[in-house]
């Protein structure tokens, strides 16, 4: 069962509070005494995707999980913007690992819960795209393989953004990058290349995966909530605007994370023991240009001569997410 | 020193780190006019009422709705509803039913019995209105509500002037009628029916009145010079639609030709069909397009079995009622022009309905008075060229409709109420509007909007019942929840929770939401996602 919009009450669950709604449910952010997990002062970007993400699925772990959480959190952007010595902006149990072995980190947390017998107290791993994709990538599938008793949560704003913007194995084709071809006939990361981590995890087998944006708060929340409540191994992938990295406009993050899933470059689902259970259909289709254009990492494709050939590759990715996983609703057409 | 093994400072929060530095623009929250309110001729705060109804409380809906305007049961019926034509989600899906809204509001508080909270305190002083219809009986509430003593005269039987013997009962039932004005009166407004003010200066000189409120309306039918035989049976739309009102309905005979374009001839029109005319016959100059009358008057006119002549002029009527009428064509410019070609419709009653004009008699010896074109020339604060006579409505150049009229009812109360203070009214600085483009539309819900049930034909054609049924309270809720609330905070949470920093505090239930500027990076994100546009960014001031 996928979330359930409430709908026909002004704005429905589509605004992140409602008056018109009970207040269960409302979203835990519209509540006044949300955790605020991580607090105010930190020193993540203006309009920074990922501090939004993390604020949204910490706050709604604590929730779930009555306050009784600790997280792991490995090296990168998160890590750096919240904790500059001796500040922090975590409100809740954290502790940072090595760039890679956050998972590793985690599942000894668990282990050693578990030893305590405090099965109340649940875990969190979280990283960036780099940490869990790249870098993190060993320990995190050895974590999902012992189905160890940890919901792992990658926030990704496809490339290493704390060191300066570098390709990661989760950054797209033709976005540019650091460590990306900065000229030539076709500028930007390649095709047919990088993993693909949803998909990856779901090949385990473990209880639950799911894909989540921040451009919609209920679903993010109901699927921590969800996962917060399944014993072993989980994973959600939260997509993350970047506007430094990507070149974006610091007010448009959720407007992306709203087009990339509109557009269906950015399946949003939910899968358990590998099998998809549950899609979030596009409300609005659009043309992935439309996405793409508000990004200057995709400027070279809309130069004096338009890239055409590169953007209708782009837009077959989409396509094709959007016949596998049925993103359209059943009826309407494009 | 006693800490840890490598530490060396205390651990502390990051809220000693003010980000709230970094900022070059700075949001802050606003209040946008909403196209409705902009467009409402009696200048009604539609989306203020409607956030009240949304949530189900419709008392405090009223109570926001009159302060504005006094007849929302009547303007659920009769409004032509030009905020409808203007709202923000007619370019989503359609506009919301502003109007069948209003008119469940009006009927709820008939029902319920709400009354109008009586003025604080009386300021003494006594306001002569003449005329009982839309405009007079708007001034007399406000200026009964600001705490004058108010008398009104009119000439008829009945208040309520066009509302009465202008509109007829299959659009505005009598006794919904009856209820506002009541009401108006339970405030302590003295009316007095059947009494014609013949001099204005002597009934308020004679009556010791401080100032006066003109609105008699425009009642006289034109006419038009058309040959007729002497035997030809010729009257007035004005007078028709009167006389209905009266024990001694007007014979119209079975076949009706109405003259002229406009909402009146309309309802001459399909009042003669529902009095048993066979044939009702609108002869009209122009094309439908150029018609002045409303669009879904027309097409309710059609399906009653109106017929319409359109390019047509009535050159000639004999003595047996056959009329002779002209083919026009439009010129480039749009007007009609005669073609030559004639041809010929027989009718037992030729009703014209060429529009009205103003008896302006009783300003008779008034001096500095300034009558143009039959009506009353005012300044922007409608008085007259005599100082303490005000004139609003039908008899002073305007959009002659009950919602105008309201209008100009409020607008004169304000603007007595000041001068008998001896100050003069300033209206409050409009805001800047909410126009579409201030909207992040993806945020509402698809929802299309509600029709109104509508009389089935046969009981059109053989009665005067109400043809346009009012929504009920389901439908009603559903209705009022369609409204985007633009321009204006409606408590979505959008801003406290799209702020990566925190920097938005939620003040708590109809407290709304205030930016905290120690952290807040000017990332603008809580503009984009305010669907209703009631936030702006500025530029920081350094």
């Amino acid at each position: 069962m996928p979330f359930q919009p409430v709908k026909f009450y002004q704005t429905g669950t589509f605004t992140v509070g409602n008056r018109l709604l009970e207040p269960e449910v409302r979203s835990v952010q519209a509540n006044m005494q949300r955790t605020n997990s991580l607090n105010s002062g930190h020193r993540a970007c203006q309009g920074c995707g990922e501090a939004l993400g993390a604020r949204y699925a910490i706050d709604a772990a604590m929730n779930a999980s009555n306050r009784q959480l600790i997280a792991a959190n490995a090296t990168g952007c998160l890590e750096v913007f919240s904790t500059p010595y001796p500040e922090t902006s975590w409100q809740i149990p954290w502790l940072h690992s090595l760039f890679g072995n956050t998972a590793a980190v985690a599942t000894g947390i668990a282990a050693a819960m578990r030893a305590k017998g405090r099965r109340d107290v649940r875990v969190i791993a979280q990283g960036g795209d780099g940490g869990t994709t790249d870098i993190g990538f060993g320990c995190l599938s050895g974590m999902f393989e012992r189905n160890d008793d940890v919901l792992y949560i990658c926030y990704d704003n496809e490339a290493y953004m704390n060191t300066g913007v570098q390709r990661s194995s989760a950054t797209p084709p033709a976005a540019r990058t650091a460590t990306t071809m900065p000229v030539g006939p076709e500028p930007g990361n390649v095709f047919g290349q990088g993993k693909n981590l949803p998909q990856i995890a779901m090949a385990h087998n473990i209880p639950y995966v799911a894909t989540a944006t921040v451009a919609d708060l209920h679903d993010l929340e109901y699927k921590v909530k969800k996962a917060i409540g399944i014993r072993g191994a989980k994973y959600i992938h939260i997509y993350v605007p970047c506007p430094l990295g990507w070149g974006a406009a610091s007010h448009d993050t959720i407007k992306l994370a709203r087009l990339v899933k509109e557009s269906g470059l950015f399946p949003v689902y939910e899968a358990e023991h590998g099998v998809v259970t549950s899609v979030s259909r596009i409300r609005k289709r659009v043309p992935v240009e439309d996405y793409l254009r508000l990004q200057r990492r995709f400027a070279h494709l809309f130069g004096k001569v338009p890239a055409v050939a590169t953007i209708a590759r782009i837009q077959a990715m989409a396509d094709q997410n959007i016949r596998k996983f049925g993103l359209l609703e059943e009826g309407t057409h494009s | 020193m006693n800490k840890p093994f490598a530490i060396t400072l205390d651990v502390g929060s990051s809220l000693a780190n003010h980000t709230g530095s970094w900022r070059t623009l700075r949001p802050l929250y606003v209040d946008r006019l909403p196209p409705c309110n902009n467009a409402c001729p009696s200048g009604e705060n539609i989306q203020g009422w409607l956030f009240h109804a949304e949530a189900g409380d419709y008392e405090s809906a009223w109570r926001v709705l009159v302060q504005d305007n006094p007849l929302p049961a009547v303007m659920g019926r009769v409004c032509y509803h030009p905020c409808e034509n203007s709202c923000n989600r007619g370019q989503l899906d359609s506009a919301v039913g502003i109007n069948s809204v209003e008119r469940f509001l009006g009927d709820e508080a008939i029902r319920r019995g709400w009354r109008f909270d009586l003025p604080a305190q009386r300021s003494g002083k006594h306001v002569l209105i003449v005329g009982a219809g839309p405009s007079g009986l708007s001034a007399a509430y406000h200026l009964a509500r600001f705490g004058h003593q108010v008398t009104i005269c009119d000439a008829a039987p009945q208040a309520g002037g066009m509302m009465r013997f202008g509109i007829p009962k299959y659009r505005l039932p009598r006794d919904v009628l009856d209820a506002e004005v009541r009401r108006i009166l339970d405030l302590g407004v003295t009316l007095k029916l059947n009494t014609r003010v013949d001099n204005v200066l002597d009934a308020m000189q004679g009556g010791g009145f401080d100032a006066v409120f003109l609105a008699v309306g425009a009642h006289i039918g034109k006419r038009a010079y058309i040959p007729a035989g002497s035997a030809a049976r010729i009257i007035d739309a004005v007078s028709v639609l009167r006389s209905m009102e009266g024990e001694e309905k007007p014979m119209l005979g079975r076949r009706v030709v109405v003259y002229g374009g406009g909402n009146t001839a309309i309802d001459v029109a399909r009042t003669a069909r529902r009095l048993g005319a066979d044939e009702a016959v609108i002869v009209y100059r122009r094309t439908r397009e150029k018609m002045p009358a409303h669009e879904f008057e027309v097409e309710e006119a059609l399906q009653e079995g109106v017929l319409i002549k359109w390019l047509s002029t009535i050159k000639q009527v004999s003595d047996e009622g056959a009329l002779t009428i002209e083919k026009m064509r439009l010129d480039e410019q749009g007007f009609p022009q005669p073609t030559g070609e004639f041809e010929a419709l027989s009718s037992d009653t030729l009703v014209l309905a060429l529009g009205q004009d103003v008896d302006l008699s009783l300003l008779d010896g008034v001096p500095g008075l300034e009558i143009n074109n039959g009506t009353v020339q005012v300044s922007p604060n409608l008085m007259t060229g005599y100082p303490g006579i005000f004139a609003g409505g039908d008899m002073v150049p305007s959009e002659r409709t009950v919602t105008v009229g309201i209008g100009h009812g409020k607008k004169a109360a304000r603007n007595i109420d000041a001068w008998l203070r001896g100050e003069t009214y300033a209206a409050a600085p409009k805001h800047e509007l909410a126009n579409y483009e201030k909207l992040n539309p993806w945020y509402y819900d698809d929802a299309p909007k509600t029709l109104r049930p509508t009389l089935d034909i046969l009981r059109r054609l053989s009665t005067f019942e109400e043809v346009q049924g009012g929504l009920d309270e389901s439908n009603a809720l559903f209705e009022a929840r369609r409204c985007l609330s633009c321009g204006n905070c409606f408590e979505c949470d959008n801003c406290y929770g799209v702020c990566p920093d925190n920097a938005v505090i939620k003040l708590g239930p109809g407290k709304r939401f205030e930016f905290n500027y120690d952290y807040c990076k000017g990332c603008g994100i809580c503009v984009s996602e305010c669907p209703c546009g009631a936030i702006k960014m500025v530029p920081e001031e350094i």
